[in-house]
């Protein structure tokens, strides 16, 4: 148990827009080990991102609102923190790198700056030594240390997200978030992006949480991963464990969407019919259930338990259970 | 071949609908806004005064009666009585017709030639935009009041002049929104697609353009009519424009300019009827344009 | 950046011509024979005819503007006030600083209450501080300045009498008509800063500057308001013509000897040179606010800054080190 570094248990997230309450996140638990990276697969809408910002407690709070659960992280459970204790914690112990680098980075603020801001925040250092620490970062990056003086709208796309990295990873955290740090990019970059991610991790033996929709990411960098579906985590394991035997029957449509290069030709890309289910009207049984091809009648009354088919490997689904 | 057809006049249809329900969507959010609808029902109020004005003031905006002259407000005229005797509800009431009748003229006025050069501009690009816009450039190098006032004073006095007046002043302004606007549709590929299959110009203007450069003009008419009205009053309080006895709020005021010291109530009444109007008018604009584009809410 | 603003002078120079045509035209159609005016009713008609011809009102429209121009560009000479017979130029330098006084002073009062309401209001939107300065500022927005002045006269000076009602002899003779014009810019300034800081707020890179662990207050200021600050900047500087336009009646009502009082005297008057005269530098002075406007703004903004300097080296370095 010591080397557990993040624990979220039962998160629930709710946002309330317009008289309408939408539960984003319905009850997540997921676990991160020292030294680890967990992949966080899931749809558009499936709660990744609420998840994500919930750890940093940075979910707006007039719409969003954080309902119950722990999210244990060092032994100590962050939803209990002070603002001012949390303050300590981002950019610091924990960090997060956003989806969108065209608009992650302040347009009028120098970026060096923008990364010596972190480094001065967290670490006892003058602003002379912040600034040359900066520069390490960004050369650590890959971009030259001549640029710190430029603004972020001279950086196209996966420079930009590079600084982000820089910023994120300036601090030494012990938990990188990153969400989807690499969708809008081309994907020559992105194999760029992806490499540089893998060997900072390597070399500052960082923990990450890497949320992706993209099972290809998972395959190359994660060691495990969790399967979000409507906002709850369906299926958990070891990369081996998940894609060799996938036990939900929403992992095995995902797994079965993807087009192979050596598999047969087909005429038809396999997909899963149907859409999420409504956020404001969940029903009480599974919630894959209207759109499972493996259905039983308990499933549509009661929603599964975690059903553990292996020390390493657990989902939320009754099949399993029959086996 | 058959399909095609067949299945366009489902979409037609779904689209029909679709429309219909983004008006009706538009509709409620409006209507959520307490703010917008109490400005709206001032506005409707303010249009029923006007409309049967004779049936609710009291007295005749031009009667005259010296022997009753500056009187506080008491049971026989509720706002009481200007420095002629007349009765200053009834003006105002009176009043009503006139200033509603300049804001929504000039507003037309400046709406139909700002809006057609703004259109022209930004379609077709080029020397006519930049012609535009020059001539645009030089409305807007004289601030808007000095121009009103100018123009006023070129033309004589008189409704209809100052109607033209302030109507002019606000040329430019609807120009570069309903420019903005049309630049901005114009970029929309669905444009770029219909004239590939033939659609001719003014076609696309009408049924394209137009339509998307809708929201922001009827809140900037809106918002528009209550600065027409302030103009027009501006106009009245210095002498150009709309001439006595007609009962012109701005008039009014200038007319009770020299009594403020012993009778304050010939200046209170009219200029806080200018400032509910105006108010009403912007609350509802407001309440037009967080409708309109809930994302730009707040 | 110099290139820009040299272009832009240049841009100006036709927009005015421009405008003294148009000016001029108006003045032309107006109604009333200036030539008869200067003279008075009692003048025979032969005396009026004497002095148009002197004047060289019967010349074509456009040889009279032609003239216009000529005088205007190379002798700035305005032409002369048919009533007080001094050159309109000597009459508009007299008062134009007074105006801009007002105007400058009313900008500031309006900045100094407008901004920081607009912050508050956006970081606490929906509160009842919120509701209220917001209420305040359509209030303000739509209250007609000549009418403000009248009740801060009638209360301030008829019932209180605490400040004076007319003049322009010292500080205190500005308080009320500072006020005055600067009531809708202050509505307007609040207005503004609110709607720009809410939507600064939501852009994600305030959320980056949350998730380093920077205090609220830092990331609203330091952040926030650097960005949402850019387009209030054109907001104020349009303010400050409009502060021109609003001088102009509230001069009026205030009895402060400044252009705007000036120009309305002299519409009523018919005295067109000084009606002329006066538009004409109005326009010069508010154009050249809006490009000292323009130019800050680029200033302000890195984005549009470098596309207005050192336009090579930008696009070389993104290739050589990607």
């Amino acid at each position: 148990m010591e080397d557990i570094l993040l624990n979220i248990k039962d998160l629930v997230v709710s946002y309330n827009a317009d008289d309408r309450t939408v539960k984003a996140v319905n009850g997540i638990n997921i676990t991160v080990k020292k030294g680890e990276t967990v992949g966080l697969v899931g749809e558009t809408g499936a709660g990744k991102t609420t998840t994500a910002k919930a750890i940093l407690r940075l979910v707006p709070n007039p719409p969003g609102k954080i309902e119950k659960g722990e999210i244990i992280f060092d032994n100590k459970d962050l939803l209990e923190n002070s603002e001012h204790e949390m303050q300590k914690i981002r950019g610091n112990k924990i960090s997060m790198i956003f989806q969108d680098p065209m608009t992650a980075l302040n347009p009028v603020i120098p970026v060096g700056e923008q990364i010596a801001e972190v480094i001065r925040l967290h670490q006892k250092v003058s602003r002379a030594e912040a600034e040359i620490l900066a520069g390490k970062m960004l050369k650590m990056v890959g971009i030259p240390q001549e640029r710190l003086n430029e603004y972020p709208h001279q950086f196209s796309g996966g420079m930009k997200q590079r600084v982000v990295i820089a910023i994120a990873l300036a601090c030494n955290p012990q938990l990188l978030i990153a969400d989807e740090p690499t969708t809008a990019l081309d994907v020559t970059i992105q194999a760029q992006i992806l490499e540089l991610i893998l060997k900072l991790k390597e070399d500052f033996n960082t923990s990450m949480l890497m949320i992706t929709h993209d099972l290809g990411v998972v395959a190359e960098i994660c060691d495990k991963v969790a399967i979000v579906y409507a906002g709850e985590v369906v299926e958990f394991g070891t990369i081996e464990e998940v894609f060799r035997h996938p036990a939900h029957p929403y992992t095995k449509g995902l797994f079965a969407a993807i087009p192979l290069i050596n598999g047969k030709k087909l005429k038809r890309l396999h997909y899963i019919p149907g859409l999420m289910p409504d956020p404001t009207n969940l029903s009480s049984g599974c919630r894959f259930n209207p759109r499972c091809d493996y259905k039983l009648d308990c499933c549509e009354k009661l929603s599964p338990e975690d059903i553990y088919i292996n020390e390493n490997h657990f989902a939320k689904c009754y099949l399993c259970a029959q086996n | 071949m058959s399909n095609l057809y067949a299945g366009s006049g489902k979409i037609n249809e779904s689209v029909k609908k679709r429309k219909k329900s983004q008006l009706k969507e538009i509709c409620i959010r409006l209507r959520r806004n307490r703010a917008a609808m109490f400005g709206l029902s001032v506005i409707l109020l303010l249009i029923i005064m006007a409309v049967f004005a004779p049936f609710i003031a009291p007295y005749n905006y031009d009667e005259q009666n010296l022997k009753m002259a500056n009187m506080f407000p008491g049971r026989e005229h509720i706002m009481g009585t200007d420095n002629f005797g007349r009765d200053i509800f009834s003006r105002i009431v009176y009043g009503s017709r006139i200033s509603l009748q300049v804001g929504f003229v000039a507003v037309g006025i400046g709406v139909l030639v700002g809006g057609t050069l703004g259109s022209f501009a930004a379609y077709y690009g080029g020397v006519a935009d930049n012609a535009i816009m020059r001539f645009i450039d030089i409305l807007l190098a004289i601030p808007s009041t000095l121009l009103a006032i100018s123009i006023a004073a070129a033309l004589g006095p008189g409704l209809t002049n100052a109607m033209i007046a302030v109507g002019v002043g606000t040329v430019p302004n609807y120009a570069r929104v309903v420019r903005a606007s049309v630049l901005t549709v114009k970029e929309q590929e669905f444009i770029e697609a219909a004239r590939c299959i033939g659609v001719k110009d003014y076609k696309i203007i009408l049924k394209h353009i137009i339509p998307n450069a809708m929201a922001p003009l009827i809140v900037q008419a809106t918002i528009g009519v209550a600065g027409a009205i302030l103009s027009a009053a501006a106009l009245s309080f210095i002498g150009l424009g709309i001439q006595p006895p007609t009962p012109e709020w701005g008039a009014m005021l200038s007319a009770g300019r020299a009594y403020i010291r012993d009778y304050w109530h010939v200046v209170t009444f009219p200029g806080v009827t200018i400032m509910l109007t105006i108010f009403s008018l912007n609350l509802f604009g407001d309440g037009l344009r967080d409708a309109l584009d809930p994302r730009l809410k707040r | 950046m110099y290139r820009y603003i040299l272009n832009r002078i240049l841009m100006m120079v036709p927009v005015l011509l421009g405008v003294s045509l148009v000016v001029f035209s108006m003045v032309y159609i107006a109604p009333g024979d200036p030539a008869r005016i200067i003279l008075g009713d009692t003048a025979s008609e032969e005396e009026v005819q004497e002095l148009r011809e002197e004047m060289g009102l019967n010349d074509s429209f456009f040889e009279q503007y032609g003239r216009h121009i000529k005088n205007v560009v190379t002798k700035g000479d305005l032409g002369t006030s048919y009533i007080t017979q001094r050159s309109v130029t000597t009459e508009i330098m007299d008062r134009w600083p007074t105006t801009m006084m007002l105007a400058v002073m009313s900008v500031i009062l309006a900045t100094l209450i407008g901004i920081p309401t607009g912050i508050i209001s956006a970081t606490r939107q929906y509160s009842v501080f919120d509701n209220l300065a917001m209420i305040l500022a359509l209030v303000g927005v739509s209250m007609p300045n000549f009418w403000q002045g009248l009740i801060l006269i009638i209360v301030f000076s008829v019932n209180l009498a605490w400040l004076p009602a007319s003049g322009f002899y010292g500080p205190i003779y500005w308080i009320l008509p500072v006020i005055t014009i600067g009531t809708s810019t202050a509505a307007t300034i609040a207005r503004m800063t609110r709607s720009s800081m809410l939507e600064v707020v939501r852009q994600d890179y305030i959320t980056t500057a949350r998730a380093k662990g920077n205090k609220e207050r830092v990331v609203i200021i330091n952040h926030a308001l650097k960005n949402a600050l850019i387009p209030i900047i054109t907001v104020i500087g349009l303010q400050l013509g409009r502060g021109l336009g609003g001088a102009i009646l509230t001069e009026s009502i205030f009895s402060i000897p400044g252009l705007g009082k000036l120009m309305v005297d002299s519409i009523k008057a018919r005295n067109y040179p000084v009606v002329q005269g006066g538009v004409l530098f109005i326009a010069i002075a508010f154009s050249l606010i809006n490009l000292f406007v323009d130019v800050l703004y680029a200033y302000a903004d890195p984005r549009i800054k470098s596309q207005y300097s050192r336009k090579r080296s930008k696009k070389s370095k993104e290739v050589c080190h990607e």
